[in-house]
């Protein structure tokens, strides 16, 4: 007994021991001989070196030394990028988008409620989480969806409510909001079956949040209190403002609506974006764009086409990505978008700056994502080629610091059934 | 015409490098290396850059969902019955989609056109050749056959469910398509029964009136007689089995099942039935049937001896970049180890499509005797960055990069302001 008890205690001993061990010789790993596109300060590092100390960044350039105990992985040329963003949509918050039960983007209470925040609903064990993870997406904009009334109920509202920038690594997290607006065509089923309806209510809203007094003189307020402290926090020039709009007219819309309201508006969608381009640039207001749009799919996107991003980006427009569908299966296949946008007249790295920086700087993120550099935790991608080309694959990833999986629901699928069809016998 | 020094996939799995394609009357006439130009050729250089047949698409609704998909336009699916095998689905088709031009851009040439599937059986397609045509009668592959459509699990039980009609349930999908087939044996044993009897010379058959002649009924049987071939919307590895089981209960053939997300897990069974899978690259999960969904399941259907896999867009976006899709599908099956150059994978694009609309013996393939369908990339098809330089069909320029203004032009987008073409 004495014995065994002897024996207890040298195992609780030897785990104390094994606790500040583990602190003292932090986990070192030397990224080397890749090409870095840090979209930072320090640009693209030919022959570049990364070092991760705890899973900060803590030296980055072409003659970093590998300190001793490190894990040193040569990354043969390739290319490493920030991790990717995701776009806008409604990834954490969807599971399989046509089961009712596991959709909850979206709030169908016939009312105004710009305090509506679809992260509450954030699920980060989310299969789809996962599978635009491994896809080298490490953050993404979940927004409120709005749609008219559904299942014989009511329908959401113009202002949809709030977005936050969520980070992919399985956690609940998030840092900064925007606030989520529908107008044009859209919209129409939301204010009255009128697209002028949706300003009405969209001017209303930001009055009766400026002066509670013509909030309480209104027979029909549209705001509760929370939602006015939202509006009030847009107008203090707290949050930026997403417009999800398309046509020509409604984004010269957007822009006095926004000047006027002194608003930082972000055009989400922008299939006619570059018919206004000039009036955008000079307004420094952003587009987040699906450089897939191309056909005449509605009557206001007549306009679209494949050149947006490259007319937009001539004209001095700030643009990133986002698949129209906002299906959170399908995030992973933005980068495909992006490699298109380039295939029809956009510079490579701007591109690569739409899915990075550029999202990261329009949402006020650039502390943490869209760019690699010293100092900060690390959120990046290795690729075995280039990183806007659907032949490439992702070799190596971290999110917050820490080397993430690659392993998904679907690799287990798939690895069950693969040796059934090398065998022969997949029935 | 003859291009010359390409590198040529001609569709059937073989390459050809520095390989020229001689096109005369609208066929392809030769495929070799230094092949000498006819006094009066056009001759167009093509060093460099990567020749491959015209694309097919066996699942495309452009012309029924065309764009602007405002209701006006909305004629895809006659969702007021749970069997509209009366209906064609070339009855519905606009020629005026934009779409038709945009999918010319990415190289497609061929495309079956398909009712939507809200219904267990949704109506005859139409095969289509991508040429500007006021009348779809312009646009109709000359002699090819028509095909039927019929759709599996979620859509049929979901709308008619939703009516709180039949079939509500997977069983009772199943039960639908059985009792229709059952009347349509009927059918045809009536009617064969009939010409029989007038052929021979029976005088008593000449001077009864004819069995009445049904639109549904004659659908369902030609497809009992092996005039049609059925194209099946189908998921999920068992409601295919179940299908298949059908198809020898009543005796007609399912050429392909489309949307196929679980083929992976019935490879060898499907290869076993001759029957092809048509898939996506990569989507998944919008629906239950589509949860198991995988990026390498076109690649295993690939994989699978004798094994038919096609990459299919159902969606008037993917249909622009088939190639692209197919180049998803080949570097997730390379990363299992499985040898996929592109001589290979534009078999999912060119000759299995052809081979389930039964039209191998005059497209797919770049061989003497097919009808020149034939695109001119840029590069290699198979990346991001790959464009149509020119894209022929039966010998025709119908689609040049390099000269906007000569782009076949919908009349919808005549006075609209999308200006086509090249960033100036």
């Amino acid at each position: 007994m004495r014995a065994l008890n002897a024996c207890v205690a040298a195992i609780l001993m030897s785990s104390v021991l094994l606790a500040p061990m583990g602190a003292l010789h932090a986990e070192t790993v030397l990224l080397r001989n890749g090409v870095i596109h840090t979209e930072g300060a320090q640009g693209t590092i030919e022959g570049g070196s990364i070092l991760l100390v705890d899973g900060v960044v803590t030296a980055m350039g072409v003659d970093v030394v590998a300190p001793e105990r490190a894990t040193i992985i040569d990354l043969k040329g390739h290319a490493v990028t920030p991790a990717l963003f995701g776009g806008v949509g409604h990834l954490g918050v969807i599971e399989v988008e046509q089961e009712h039960t596991t959709e909850d983007s979206t709030l169908h209470l016939g009312k105004m409620h710009p305090e509506f925040d679809p992260l509450f609903a954030f699920n980060p064990d989310s299969i789809p989480v996962e599978v635009s993870r491994v896809e080298g997406i490490g953050f993404a904009v979940l927004e409120p969806g709005a749609t008219g009334a559904r299942r014989g109920g009511l329908g959401s509202s113009v202002i949809a409510g709030l977005a936050s920038v969520v980070r992919l690594d399985g956690r609940n997290n998030s840092s900064l909001k925007a606030l989520s607006v529908r107008l044009g065509e859209s919209a129409q089923s939301l204010a009255g079956d009128s697209r002028a309806g949706a300003y009405l209510l969209l001017s209303q809203a930001f009055e009766e949040a400026r002066d509670p007094k013509v909030a309480a003189s209104h027979e029909q307020q549209l705001l509760t209190p929370a939602g006015r402290r939202v509006l009030q926090s847009v107008l203090a020039g707290q949050k930026p403002v997403l417009f999800s709009v398309d046509r020509a007219a409604d984004i010269r819309t957007v822009v006095e609506f926004s000047q006027r309201e002194k608003l930082q508006a972000v055009v989400v969608g922008g299939s006619e974006a570059w018919r206004v381009a000039p009036l955008l640039a000079s307004a420094r207001i952003p587009v987040i764009l699906d450089p897939l749009d191309d056909l005449p799919e509605s009557f206001d996107r007549i306009g679209s086409t494949l050149e947006n991003a490259a007319r937009l980006h001539r004209a001095g427009v700030a643009i990133a990505f986002s698949l129209r569908a906002d299906s959170p299966h399908m995030e992973r296949k933005l980068r495909q978008a992006a490699g298109n946008a380039v295939a029809h007249g956009l510079p490579w790295d701007v591109a690569l700056a739409a899915l990075t920086r550029e999202p990261a700087r329009i949402f006020h993120a650039t502390h943490e994502y869209g760019s690699i550099a010293t100092g900060r935790v690390a959120n990046l991608v290795v690729w075995s080629g280039d990183p806007l080309e659907v032949t490439s694959l992702v070799e190596a990833s971290w999110l917050n610091g820490q080397r993430i999986s690659l392993q998904t629901r679907q690799t287990a699928l798939r690895d069950r059934y693969l040796e059934k069809v090398r065998s022969g016998t997949a029935r | 015409m003859l291009i010359q020094g390409a590198t040529v996939l001609i569709g059937n799995g073989a390459r050809l490098d520095d390989g020229d394609v001689l096109i005369e009357g609208g066929k392809i006439s030769a495929v070799g290396t230094a092949l000498p130009a006819p006094a009066d050729a056009w001759v167009i250089n093509a060093h460099g850059r990567v020749v491959s047949p015209g694309l097919i698409d066996v699942h495309s609704h452009l012309g029924v969902y065309p764009s602007p998909g405002v209701s006006g336009n909305d004629d895809g699916n006659e969702a007021t019955a749970p069997v509209t095998a009366n209906v064609w689905a070339e009855h519905s088709v606009w020629p005026q989609d934009p779409g038709f031009e945009a999918a010319l851009a990415g190289g497609v040439t061929t495309l079956q056109i398909l009712p939507g599937s809200a219904n267990l059986i949704g109506g005859r397609s139409v095969v289509l050749k991508n040429v500007p045509a006021v009348t779809y009668q312009a646009m109709k592959f000359p002699g090819a056959a028509q095909g039927l459509k019929m759709a599996c699990g979620e859509n049929p039980k979901r709308v008619y469910g939703d009516h709180g009609q039949a079939p509500s349930t997977r069983m009772g999908n199943v039960a639908g398509y059985r009792a229709q087939w059952i009347e349509a044996s009927d059918y045809l044993r009536e009617q064969k029964a009939y010409q029989a009897s007038l052929k021979a010379g029976d005088k008593a058959a000449a001077e009864t009136k004819p069995p009445k002649r049904d639109l549904r009924l004659d659908t369902l049987a030609a497809v009992l007689d092996g005039e049609i071939n059925v194209h099946m919307h189908c998921y999920r590895a068992d409601e295919m089995a179940t299908m298949i089981d059908m198809s020898r209960e009543f005796g007609f053939k399912i050429v392909a099942f489309h949307h196929a997300v679980e083929a992976y897990k019935i490879a060898d069974l499907l290869a076993e039935h001759d029957i092809c899978g048509a898939m996506w690259a990569d989507w998944w999960g919008f629906k239950m049937e589509s949860n198991d969904g995988i990026q390498e399941n076109i690649a295993l259907v690939d994989a699978a001896p004798k094994g038919c896999a096609i990459v299919h867009s159902d969606s008037q976006e993917g249909i622009q970049r088939l190639n692209q899709e197919a180049a998803k599908a080949m570097v997730h099956g390379e990363a299992l180890g499985l040898a996929i150059p592109p001589e290979r994978a534009i078999r999912w694009l060119t000759q299995n499509p052809a081979r389930s609309l039964g039209l191998l013996e005059r497209v797919g393939t770049i061989e003497p005797g097919k009808m020149a369908d034939v695109v001119i990339w840029n590069r290699n098809p198979f990346s991001v960055y790959a464009l149509a330089d020119q894209v022929f069909i039966d010998g025709v320029l119908q689609y040049d990069r390099a000269h906007p203004r000569l782009t076949p032009r919908s009349d919808f987008m005549l006075g609209q302001p999308a200006a086509p073409g090249v960033l100036q």
